[in-house]
Formats: C-alpha cells, structure tokens, sequence
C-alpha cells in the first residue's frame, strides 16, 4: 500500500483495526494491517511510537515500512515493535497492489501485473 | 556510526535485553540524522508517563524494559495522568488510576525518580551550563538549552529511556554547536505586564520564528517563572527548542544578532490573545501551572486566595510537583488554598490528564495550556493570575 502523503501513526492510524483515520488523507478509511506500508515520512507527536507498539501487539501492523526518509518517530516504533523498516528509497516507482519483498535491505518490487 | 567495542557488546545484548533494545533506538537515531558517535549524557527525564497516552501497549513496552533494565545517570520523570496520591478527590476513575499506576511502578522498578514534573530542573534535576542531557518534555527542553544552556535534542518518551539505559545519546542536532547558531533576530518593543504576556510572546516568536532559533533583544529583565512560560509556548507554537535572549540567557554573548529580523510590538501581544481566547463568560475549570507552579507563584495563589471562596460551579487546580507542594505544605499556603476550595493536582497537569469531556471552558495564565485545552475540547481564556482568580471565584470571565 502506497501513499505520497507523511503518516502521522498517534491520531492518524486507529490502533484497533489498523484504520488511517486522519481526515482529508488520501489512504483514509483503508487499512494498513499486513501491508508493505510505503510513505515518504512520519509527522506528528512521539506517542506514535508507542502507537505502532500498540498495533503490532494488536495484530494491526504493518507487515513493513518503506520510506524516503525515515524521521525519529516512526524509526522508534519500528525498531520497539520489530517490524522490518527502510528508508532511502525512490516511492514514487511504487504503486499500490505491488508485490514487495523486503529481505537483508534489499528491496524487490515487483508491479502489478507482470 | 563509530561504536567503541563496549557499545558493540551492549549492542550485541551482552548487557541483556533493555541495553540491547536501547543500543537499536539510539544507533537507528544516529543513523537517520548522522552522529558520528555516542556522547555521554549527565542526565535524563523521561516523557511519555501518561496512561492516557500510553495505552496497554505502552504499559507493556515498559513492563517488557522495566525486567532487566536499569538507568545509568540520575533520572526523571514527566507528569502522569493523575495525581498519585489524591486522583479520586480530582475525579479519575479506578481502573484508569490501576493501570497508571502500573505504569509508575515500570518506571520504579527501572530505577527512575518517579518526580512526575515538568520542570526537574526545580526539583534537583539541574545541568550544568553547557552539559550533554537527554531530556524529553519540550517546555522543560528548551529550558535546559536556553535557560540554563545545557545541550539536549527534543527526545521521544523510548528515545530518552535509550539515553538513560545505556548513559549516553547520539551526537547530533543540538549537541553540536554547530546547530546553535540563532538564525533570526527577533526585536521585542512590545511591553510585557503579566505572567501571561510571556505566554502571548512566546505564541508571537514560536509563529514568526517556525522551526528556526530565535536571538531575541530588548527585553530588559526576566524572571524564572516567567522564562518557564515563555519556554513553554515558543515551542509548542513552533520554534525549535532554543533561544538567546540577549543579555538574559547564557551563550547570547557568544552570538550576534542574525540579519533576518522581525518585530513584535504591543499589538502582536494583543492579537495573540485574541488567537488563544475563545469567546465564553462562563468559567467552570481554572488551572495554574503549566508548567508545574515554582513555590513562588504558589505563594502568590495563596496570596489572591486568603479570605475567599471559589465558586461553587468552578473546579481550581494548582499543577506542581509534589516537592514543591511540601513546601507550600509547609509554608501555609497548601490549607489556605484548600480552605478557599482549590485543589492541589500533584504530579499530573492540564495537558496529560484524561479531562476530555469533563469542562466546557478553562481559565489559565498558560499559553502551552490552552493549546493542549483546545486538543481536550474547552473554551479558552488566557491571563494574568489575578484575572483567572477572579474567574475562579466568580465563575466568570470578565
């Protein structure tokens, strides 16, 4: 799942169901649960940290995160929550409903229908 | 990043499970933003202590660190969600007190002084002028930069614990010199009469000065209350969390004022209270002390309040540590306040307690309060101690 939008997890995801909840973004009402998230970076308040802690706990994470540039924030919860994170990578050649595999810092896309 | 073999050991997990998950925050930080290595820090004062905040996944984190982890320098802790001792009598329900004080007892365990302040720097946490710190908390961040001119970055609640599990803090941002050079220059021509003036000002720079350092000058004198204040706002509105004041604050005599220059005169002060006031008369919540009442303005509560009676549709609120409320226990003003029908909220405040739904409208001399108002759905009313005193008696703003 790909955004060109930054993700703010404490306010903007709904740890419960794994919901992106911020009004007016352009994943709003889609869930991130079990997806490759590709965003170009995280905003907002530290909590969200704790926040992806929460939805890993709750089954409700992202299976990755892709960035362009990883900020304090979502690198935290990553690294407190184990899922896998990488960051320095062009997004704009990733669409959504492209197969991802993250292995070693090796990022493999593979698009949608080929 | 350059990690002695120590570092690598701790990272490997050869100190165990806290030092090793501590060792990946802090070398993933040091990565993103460049450190080129640890550095030492004297102290550090951890954020993220609400419940309400938190949640169960955060109680579990820290339960999860709290098994084997141990902090290494002198270490304190922001505001929960409730006073610790007396959370009925300022209407928290039981299981949202269980479960923070499940969360106190993580941070016990780990080692920390469960000081539940915003402002360590009054109660014995206190660098020294250009000391390495990890501080979270940002009103009490830009304090310890500009006040006091120690060095810290604006940490996480899990970055902070890193800091203090493992001693240290990556070397970047504004541990370096480097980055705290001032980059605007803000003239102030505008008078400031009140402890809320400070507030105003500090909404005034924290807009005009967005995420840049300001070099502020004329302004002639400033007390510790007053700094507090204005550190509070000028970066909950958006600077970074430090400033020179010229002639004020130590390091401003190493810098000139930079070419970029903007003014803020009487009338900025008076619009940044029209931008931080809601329009209401009703009053039905009153709190002094974000940050945490120093004893002086407490003295002065008890001062305004001897001989009155809050009204009875307005619940008042004195925020401080409860360090500070021994003393004010002890100097009188804790019966005189309570005698008037105030309410001491120790170790908790106005922007981390679970009080959405529970005020319509707040009267405060905070300008960082208000904000965090706002977030909890109150009206807002900024001013000076005697105003919001007035108001507590009365029940009205006027």
């Amino acid at each position: 799942m790909a955004t060109s939008q930054p993700i703010s997890f404490y306010g903007g995801v709904d740890p419960n169901t794994g919901e992106i909840i911020e009004k007016g973004h352009e994943l709003q009402g889609k869930s991130v649960k079990g997806k490759i998230l590709v965003f170009p970076t995280g905003k907002g308040s530290t909590v969200g940290s704790y926040t992806l802690y929460r939805m890993k706990k709750n089954g409700t994470a992202p299976a990755g995160i892709i960035n362009k540039e990883c900020e304090t924030v979502v690198a935290v919860g990553a690294i407190i929550s184990e899922i896998p994170c990488v960051d320095k990578i062009d997004i704009s050649k990733i669409k959504t409903g492209d197969l991802i595999r993250i292995e070693n810092e090796v990022v493999t896309v593979q698009t949608e229908g080929a | 990043m350059y990690l002695t073999d120590k570092e690598q050991k701790m990272l490997n997990g050869e100190e165990g499970y806290a030092v090793k998950k501590s060792m990946e925050i802090l070398v993933a930080l040091g990565d993103i933003y460049g450190a080129e290595r640890l550095i030492k820090v004297g102290s550090v004062q951890v954020a993220g202590v609400s419940y309400h905040n938190l949640g169960d996944a955060g109680l579990e984190f820290l339960n999860e660190l709290a098994k084997d982890g141990r902090v290494k320098v002198l270490t304190t802790l922001n505001p929960a969600g409730m006073d610790l001792e007396n959370w009925k009598n300022l209407g928290i329900d039981a299981e949202f007190a269980e479960k923070q004080n499940l969360v106190i007892d993580a941070f016990r365990k780990m080692g920390i002084i469960i000081s539940c302040t915003c402002t360590p720097y009054l109660i014995g946490n206190l660098p020294r002028y250009g000391e390495h710190v990890a501080w979270s908390e940002s009103s009490a961040v830009t304090f310890a930069n500009s006040v006091i001119g120690a060095k810290t970055n604006r940490e996480g609640g899990p970055s902070a614990l890193a800091a203090a599990f493992v001693g240290k803090t990556p070397c970047y941002g504004l541990h370096l010199d480097e980055n705290r050079v001032p980059d605007v220059h803000v003239k102030v021509t505008a008078s400031l009469n009140k402890l809320s003036d400070w507030g105003a000002l500090g909404y005034c720079i924290g807009k005009k000065a967005e995420n840049k350092i300001p070099y502020i000058t004329g302004i002639k004198d400033a007390e510790l209350d007053e700094l507090k204040s204005f550190c509070a706002s000028v970066v909950t509105y958006g600077s970074k969390p430090l400033f020179y004041m010229q002639y004020i604050t130590p390091g401003s005599e190493n810098h000139k004022a930079p070419e970029e220059k903007v003014t803020i005169e009487d009338k900025d002060i008076e619009e940044a209270y029209g931008k931080i006031n809601d329009e209401t008369t009703e009053i039905d919540f009153v709190c002094i002390g974000c940050p945490h009442c120093s004893i002086k303005e407490i003295a002065e509560i008890a001062e305004l309040l001897k001989g009155r009676r809050i009204s009875p549709l307005t619940e008042f609120w004195v925020a401080c540590s409860r360090f500070v409320k021994q003393l004010a226990d002890a100097r009188g003003y804790t019966e005189i306040i309570e005698r008037a029908g105030g309410k001491f909220a120790c170790d908790t405040c106005m922007a981390v307690a679970p009080l959405k739904g529970r005020f319509r409208a707040v009267a405060t001399t905070s300008a960082k309060g208000c904000y965090y108002s706002r977030q909890n759905k109150m009206l807002t009313k900024m001013g000076s101690l005697e105003e919001c005193i007035e108001a507590a008696v009365s029940g009205k703003w006027s």
